[in-house]
This record gives C-alpha cells, structure tokens and sequence, in this order.
C-alpha cells in the first residue's frame, strides 16, 4: 500500500497551495463569532481585580470586610483563598502574578478581587478594599537591576550556576557557541564593539483577555477563555485550584490575537476562585489598561556585541552578551535570544552568553518568536555597520557567510536543507534591491531566524454518513490554522476543500494539545491531519475490499476514491468517500481517523527584510517607505495566511523599532497603559508590506511545511535600523527610534 | 446616572444650573465617553446638547461664522465656505483622533475639555475666534483663549456651557494654518501643535498676523513676538526665521510621557515656520 510514502514537497497539490475561502471569514465580520467576553450563564457574576499602585511594596495586611458587607457583592478572594497545594516553581509563578502573596512585585499587580451581581458593584467593592502596602524600593530598567545593590525582587532564586557576588536579581546564566572568540577576532580586519538597548513592547493583541469560570459544588468546573492553548489552561488552573486535570473542561473562545501573550493564564484562576466562593459562575474582562499593566509585554534588553570582519567581509568571530529583563519573575526570553542571535551564520568562532534578569514590571509572556527579534537587532546592525565601513554590499556579506545545509549553528545543530541564502538571492534580485533613494531616505536589510517548535499534537479526523468530514484539533486558530488543516484533510483524501469543517476542540474532546506556539500548528496539527486523514483512508480501502471481496492489500485510493489494484484485484467501480460513508454502518460502523504524536522535524524558518525609510532632519521623525519580506515557507499552504504572517510580523517589528515602549516614571508607574501613548502603527503610517514567499522544503513534513508566524518579527529591528540609520547619516543603536531621539542622534551627530 | 436631552438652549442651562452634583455635557462625547469608560468621570448627570437646533447649525453671521456647540468636526469640513475662509481652523478640527473621531467630536468641546494639547484651540486662538457662553445670567462672548485655565480646568461658572463658536470676517488676502506633531500619522496627541492667522497687503507684505502654540504650556499660547516678526515683512526666510525663534522662546513645555521639553521647543519653532508658509500660500502670497 502506497499510503504511507513521504511526498517531500513534490506532490502534484490540487488543494495546498491554493487560496481558498476561511471559515471563519463570515462570522467575524457579521459579529456571530464569539470572542472571550461574549459567553454568558444564568446567574453570572462580574469579576474585578484591584491593583497594586506601587512598583514594589511588602503587602502587610488586607481588609475586605467592607467589601464583603455591600450588597450585591458574593465573594472577594485575596492570595489566601487559594489553596495550599505543592506547585513546580513556574507553576507558582503563575499563581503568584495573578493574585500577589507577600508583595506586590510591579504597578498593576492583583492583590485581591470581587465577584458582584454588576460591575458599578464590583467597581464599588474594589474601593472599600483596603490594602496596608509598605513600599519597597524598586528597579525598572535591566542594567539597574543586574547591579549587586539594585532592590531584590526574590531570595534564593538564583541557578547554581550564576556567579557568586552577581545581583540578586540576575536568576539565570546560558552559553552557547564554538570556536574561540579572541582567536577569531584576531584575525579579523575590523573589529566592532556596540552596545545595544530595546525597549519592553507588549503583543497589542486587540482583544483584551476574557473568561467565564463555573465551579459546581460537585467539583466540576468549567472554564471559557480566549487563549492560546486550553490545555495549557486546563493544566495550570487544575493545580493551582487542586482540582484533577479530567475535573476542569477549558473552552477556547475564538481569539482577537495573542502573539503569545495568551500562553499563559493571568484571570483564570482568580475566576475560578471567585466562582468558588460565591458558588455562581464569574465573568472577567481585563480592560485596555488592566491588559498593558498586568499582562505579559516581552523583555526589555541591553546587548554588548564583539563582532570581527575581514576587508573581504569573513565574519571571524561574533561575541554577543545579552541582558534580557523578563519582569517579576525568572524566564525571559534571554535563552531563546542566545541561540538565536548568530543562527543566520557560518562562523568559526561563535559565543553567546545571557543573562536572565528580574526587575519591577510585569511578567513578561511570549511575544512571537520570543528574545529573537532583540539578539536580532543588535548582530544584524553590527554586521551592517562594519560591512558599510569596509565599502562592502550587506547583502553580498551575508551570503558570504550564511549558514547552509551543514552548517553546524551557533547553538549547536547541524542544519538540514534551509532557506537562508535563497532569500537572501532573490533579495538581491528584486527590484526594490536597486530602486533610486531619494533626499534624507535610506535602505536597510537585515536576516532573521526562528526554530519552529513540533510537539504533542492529536487529531481526529471523522467521516460523517453523508460523505463530508469533520476534522478535530486542538489548538486555537490563531493564524488561520483551520483553514489550512481543513486544506492538508481535504488534499489527503481528495474531496473538496468545501466538504471538510475543522473545529476545536475542548480539553475533554481529544488528548494533550500544546499551546499554539513555536509556530508549531500549521507543521504538527498539519501532520497530525494527514496522518489521520491516512488512518480514515486505511480504513475506507478495507470497507471497500470487503465489498469487494479482494485483499484489503490490493486497493489503493486515489482522487477521493477506492480503486481495485493490482493484478488480482479485478474489476470494481471506485467507491468514493460518500459511497463508503453511506454504508458504514453496514461495513462494521463509523469512519474515523486519528493521530496522537510529538511531533519533530519543524523546519526552521529564515528571512531576509529590506525596507527604505525617509527621516525628517528637522524633526526625527521616521516614514516607511517601502517594505519587502523575503521568507521561507517551506511549502505555503494557503498563501494568503502566509503573506498575513509576513506583513503581521514586520508590522509588529516597524511598532517595536520606531514608537512602542513601556514608559515609566521615577515612581515605577507604567505611565502609558493605553493605546494612546503605547504607540502601535495605525494604518496610515504603513505602506503596502510587499511579500516574496519562498518554498525551500522542509524534509519533516510530508508536504514540506515549515512554521511561518514568528521569524517574520525577527528581522525588522535591524532592517529599520540600518535603513534609519543610513537615512540619517548617523548609527541608531537604541529602540525606539522615537522622533526625540533620531533628532538628538542628528544633532549631536 | 441620569441623562437629560433638552430641545431647548434655555431648558439645557436650567437643567446645568439646578443640576446636583457632576453635570456634564455630553456633545459628541469623544472626550465624555472615554473618562467614563475608564471611570476618570462618573457623572451624576449627563446633559446631551446634541437635540437642541441652534447647537447643530453653521451659520454666517456678520461676514463671519457662527458653528453651534454639537457640529462636528466632520460636519465642518463638508462646508465649502467656511472651509474656503477658515481652511486651518477646519483642517485643525479634522485631526482630532481618527476619521470616526471626527464623526462625533466637535471644536466647543474640543475646547472645554481644556487639555493644552487640544488640536482645534492653537487655530482657533490664531483665528481670534470667541467663545459665546449660555448660563443663568444670559450670553456673553469671551476669547476662546480666554475659556480653558488649565489643564482640565475652564473659567465656565456654574450653569454655564459654550453655546457655539465664532469665527469673524475674513479680509481679503488672509490664510491660516495648523501643524502638529505627533508621533504617528494620526490618532495620537500633540506633542506641540502651531497655528497661524496672517493677512497680506497687495503687495504681498503681511499686515496682520497671530501665532498660538499647542501643548508647550498649560493653556494654549499666543506668541504676539511671533506675529510681530512676520508683520511688514513678505514672510521671507529672514522673517520665518525669526517667528520660528520667538516660537521656541515662547515655549515653556514640561518633559512628559509624549516628548521632552527640550524637543517641544525646538519643534515649537520648527512648525510654526512650516504653518506660516502654508498660510501665506493660502493668502495668495508668492513662494
């Protein structure tokens, strides 16, 4: 039987590849698609959380006992209304950003909540809360906070393997790299040494974060959310609660945009808690400000880079020590921003060293393709600079040293076929490449990487009595993942894309599901499709064969249908999908296929950005121009997704680069917790983001597929930079290129 | 909370007059709204201007214009004339906030809500426009600069409203102008805003002139140094070059979240320059 053969990317596609319509399109323009805040129950609650005013302060005491006596008010829970139960350290983490135990660790930390029959009662309550704070001193930026007498956050949470005598808020130490890096600079005929600084910048998903939480007196609860992942949900909310995973169904909402920030929970457990007490279900809505204070930006970071180039422009050895603030609590993104920082590269001589730091400010969460964009932005700016200022072309010198098939990566793999250097050459050849500047603008290019993330993946695919299929996943559709599984379904069995329909499921409908991350879903769930669409047509050749009367062994299906083969087989009509559907009950019962896996082999992604700014010599400020991004698919498999991945991602990096920032008063106050002053582009400061997809395929996936969400926020730092930079005449170092300071770099030169 | 929508300028200031507790106006509500939503105002009462007739019209009176409380700034810019005599008061309304915003927003509330940063106020201070307040002691007009104290803050007594704004003749020859900065390409607040009223002789010689500077003070400013450097000169690079000057003197911004002092006062000057061309192009001036 041929059902099994890997296609590697050379299948004739009829489906994959084409731009079908989303399911999903009418019913989130007609306003039926229903979002986190729009479940209701009988009964409902309204859930609200005071916050910590003060950067850092010891809680001493809390009085809810006015609270508690308003009426309409059911129940106020603080930190010690959860339960005691033993929790891995990120576990606790968890637990302790949504509801603070003995401090407030940051502005906008939970400190109590209230569930009330409305929410002006709710919001009543929170006032006749009262919190007896003892502020601390606190530290906000990381280079503050690395300092041995820098405010601690924690006691003993260093790894053993930080120095001795570091601060105590430096919580982790990474190595990665080969070679040696005097010895490489050594030979070298420039060597470049820059600090480089970027700002915290948050997801800026548009919806804010929403639950409705029910726990019965019978100890099952139920919990409607918008994130990215249920099982996730499911998981952290059952320890934190006490409660058995089987115990706890979660139900992924459809979801206004996570960008990993919903990887995480921040209202769950307080909800759950909150519907506990009160014995009714609980609604919460974080508004735009709750969302900017107390859920998850990414780190801020500080960067020193050695970089040594040849006059024919070899890169002989690349130093990066990285210094990454992840908030509260340990795990920033510094790991991830180690490995990454020189991936673009074959080097001799490669090291990275980062630094985990925690500072005031809330926990930072995943923001696509977490720590890369930063390590990004400071390699890929060193490179630009010394390529300028040996006369030498900065695409010519990073084809001169990417990294290939075989090339043994800073962080330690051996690559497989990748993409790279194809996107670099067509880069090179496009016509944007040699387009006339005008007056005060500039080009800049700059390559990003992301790893792709595999992982534990179920599918299940069912075929229904008339013929059309239902295919099952869970994992929240967060990129168009429904479409495309219902593509790979379709594709698989060879019926129209229109006769499959993907939803998601709950965490009681299927096995573990990892959360949408790593841009990991289109490559595993897509895999895990295909195997269960391969198990259905198993099974639909052997109802077939028993029509037949042949060997299970001498049918094959092609074109959607069941066909005798082979010598012995004799002569049958097809049966196609809905001829075995619609005798399934009489050939041994329902068809169904499925797939449970940890799926390896995510292909790691590549791209090259370019883009042409124009600076205002009088007043800093910084237009986009022109905007291309050249990146590897693998194999794209509804294009459309793919080049919204592309343009979302140099979008959020144009935000990150000129005017988003985390902006904070000498009293450690988030100053900025709203649209106005948290400056995301709007439309009208872009242009058209121009999109090449390339298709270098990855040997993991049937089709060729790698993940595309996240390597398309890596380059743009550094593409801005070193175009803003080239446009101004003067090297921009430090995000974001805010109007104020490309004007102070102008003037002082 | 109670809401009140009078049909009648008379009914709407007894209503502000006897009202207990927090009564505010409610015109477009794009500053209203957003207070309330993030609960900076919890109003007892909200008093909807927007029934009242008068409050609706753009009207011409005495050469000038007379625009009612409740028009919005969308409104103004669909009317040929007023945009043909006031371009930089109109072009200022219709920054506020976004396409949506400038359904809904109107330049009377845009003043009263008295944030130094308010985009149609620099214009309308250069404009010499006024203020015509309703309250229980009848009407009065006062300059529009002379309504927002401070940050938050008007000089409107208790049962007092801004019943509409006018905008008065136009000699011939004139133009007027508004720039702000900000960060963005729209929906963002100055970090500085500019607006300049000019009128030119025959000969191309400017006569008259006034200068108003946005969010670089508690109030908008007037910079009559500004004005002074522009009259009786054809607004040559000389003249630009001085105006601009005295705009950066003139400017005694803080350092805040939306930009530093020091860059307020440079861009102070940097778009009254950039303004003062645009007006004296639209007062017919040379190049």
């Amino acid at each position: 039987m041929a059902l099994d053969a890997k296609m590697d990317g050379k299948l004739d596609f009829k489906v994959v590849g084409t731009r079908v319509n989303r399911p999903d399109g009418i019913d989130k323009v007609t306003g039926r698609a229903r979002f986190g805040a729009d479940m209701t129950a009988p009964g409902m609650l309204v859930g609200k959380v005071l916050r910590s005013p003060h950067a850092h302060a010891k809680i001493k005491s809390i009085d809810t006992s006015a609270a508690e006596a308003l009426e309409g008010v059911l129940a106020v829970v603080t930190r010690a209304d959860f339960p005691e139960v033993e929790l891995d350290e990120g576990t606790w983490d968890v637990l302790d950003n949504c509801m603070a135990g003995e401090k407030a660790l940051y502005d906008g930390h939970a400190v109590a909540a209230v569930a009330a029959a409305s929410e002006s009662v709710a919001k009543k309550a929170l006032k006749l809360i009262k919190v007896d704070y003892e502020p601390l001193p606190h530290v906000i930026a990381v280079d503050d906070a690395m300092k041995a007498d820098a405010p601690a956050l924690h006691d003993g949470r260093q790894v053993e393997n930080v120095p001795e005598g570091m601060g105590a808020n430096v919580v982790a130490r990474y190595e990665f790299g080969h070679g040696d890096i005097e010895a490489g600079l050594g030979k070298a005929d420039k060597v470049l040494e820059r600090t480089y600084k970027t700002e915290a910048t948050h997801q800026g998903y548009i919806e804010p974060h929403a639950c409705l939480a029910q726990v019965g007196s019978d100890g099952q609860a139920d919990l409607w959310c918008c994130t990215q992942g249920q099982y996730m949900v499911r998981d952290t909310c059952a320890a934190i609660m006490g409660l058995s995973q089987s115990r706890l169904k979660v139900t992924a909402s459809e979801i206004g945009g996570g960008f990993g920030g919903k990887t995480t929970v921040f209202i769950e457990p307080v909800a759950l808690a909150l519907s506990k007490k009160s014995g009714r279900p609980v609604k919460m809505v974080m508004s735009r400000s709750e969302v900017l204070r107390a859920t998850g930006p990414t780190a801020s970071s500080s960067i020193d880079i050695r970089l040594g180039m040849t006059e024919d422009g070899q890169i002989t050895a690349g130093f990066a020590e990285l210094r990454y603030q992840g908030g509260a609590y340990p795990g920033s993104p510094v790991e991830f921003g180690s490995m990454s920082a020189f991936a673009p590269y074959d080097l001799e001589n490669v090291k990275t060293v980062g630094w985990d730091v925690v500072a005031n400010r809330p926990k930072q969460a995943a923001y696509r393709a977490p720590g890369a964009p930063m390590a990004a932005f400071a390699v890929e700016s060193a490179i630009d600079e010394l390529a300028k200022g040996l006369g030498l072309d900065p695409l010519e010198v990073r084809l001169k040293n990417a990294a290939r098939e075989g090339t043994k990566a800073a962080y330690g793999v051996t690559y497989p076929a990748i993409g790279l250097e194809a996107t670099l050459r067509t880069a090179k050849d496009h016509p944007h490449w040699t387009a006339p500047l005008g007056e005060n603008q500039g080009r800049g290019v700059a390559c990003g990487f992301w790893f792709n993330f595999g992982g534990n993946t179920c599918v299940t695919l069912n075929v229904t009595p008339d013929g059309t299929v239902n295919v099952i996943e869970g994992n929240p559709d967060i990129g168009g993942s429904r479409a495309s599984m219902s593509m790979m379904a379709a594709e698989e069995l060879g019926v129209p894309y229109e006769r499959v329909r993907t939803v998601i499921a709950d965490t009681a409908s299927l096995g573990l599901n990892d959360v949408t991350d790593g841009s990991r879903v289109t490559f595993a769930v897509g895999l895990a499709t295909i195997e269960a669409a391969r198990a259905a047509k198993r099974e639909m050749c052997k109802r077939a064969a028993m029509v037949w009367g042949i060997d299970e062994e001498a049918v094959v299906w092609e074109d959607g249908a069941a066909r005798p083969s082979g010598p012995n087989a004799g002569k049958h009509d097809p049966m196609t999908l809905a001829d075995i559907a619609a005798i399934a009950s009489n050939t041994g019962g329902p068809i169904a296929g499925h797939s449970e896996i940890n799926a390896e082999g995510a292909g790691v992604s590549f791209a090259t950005h370019m883009v042409d700014t124009e600076v205002d010599p009088e007043s800093g400020a910084v237009k986009i121009l022109r905007y291309t991004v050249f990146q590897d698919a693998g194999k794209a498999v509804h294009p459309d997704y793919v080049e919204g991945q592309f343009q979302g991602g140099a979008v959020q990096g144009i935000g990150w680069a000129l005017n988003e920032a985390y902006i904070y008063g000498e009293d450690g106050v988030l100053q900025n917790p709203g649209f106005l002053d948290y400056r995301v582009p709007v439309a009208s400061d872009l242009p058209m983001i121009d999109t090449v997809i390339l298709e270098i395929p990855n040997p993991g996936h049937p089709y060729g597929v790698r993940g595309v969400g996240e390597t398309s926020i890596v380059p743009p730092l550094a593409a801005i930079a070193n175009s803003v930079s080239a446009a101004a005449g003067v090297r921009m170092t430090s995000l974001p290129m805010s109007p104020p300071k490309v004007l102070k770099a102008i003037q002082t030169g | 909370m109670n809401y009140q929508a009078p049909t009648s300028l008379d009914a709407a200031v007894d209503i502000l007059a006897g009202a207990k507790g927090d009564c505010r106006i409610l015109a477009g509500g794009t500053d209203l709204l957003v207070r309330m939503h993030s609960d900076m105002a919890e109003p007892d009462t909200v008093l909807d201007i927007k029934r009242i007739d008068s409050l609706r019209a753009i009207s011409q009176e005495d050469g000038g214009w007379r625009i009612g409380a409740a028009v919005s700034a969308a409104e103004m810019g669909e009317n040929a004339d007023l945009v043909a005599d006031w371009p930089g008061v109109v072009e200022a309304a219709n920054l506020i906030g976004s396409t949506q915003i400038q359904g809904r927003c109107t330049i009377a509330g845009n003043l009263c809500n008295a944030s130094p940063a308010a985009d149609s106020v620099p214009a309308l201070v250069a404009a010499e426009a006024k203020a015509r307040i309703a309250g229980p002691d009848g009407i009065r007009d006062i300059p529009v600069e002379d309504v927002p104290e401070g940050p938050g803050k008007t000089s409107l007594k208790p049962g007092e409203l801004v019943a509409s704004i006018f905008l008065p003749s136009r000699p011939e020859r004139s133009g007027d102008a508004y720039l702000r900065f900000i960060p963005r390409t729209e929906m963002d607040i100055a970090v500085v805003g500019c607006g300049v009223s000019l009128t030119l002789d025959a000969s191309g010689n400017c006569v008259a002139a006034r200068v108003a500077l946005g969010a670089v003070a508690p109030t908008v400013i007037v910079v009559p140094e500004a004005a002074e450097a522009l009259v009786g000169t054809s607004v040559d690079e000389d003249a630009l070059t001085k105006m601009a000057a005295a705009c950066s003197e003139a400017a005694k911004p803080i350092d805040d979240k939306r930009g530093t002092a020091e860059y307020r006062v440079h861009m102070a000057g940097v778009l009254a320059r950039r303004a003062a061309v645009i007006a004296k192009k639209r007062a017919g001036g040379a190049a």
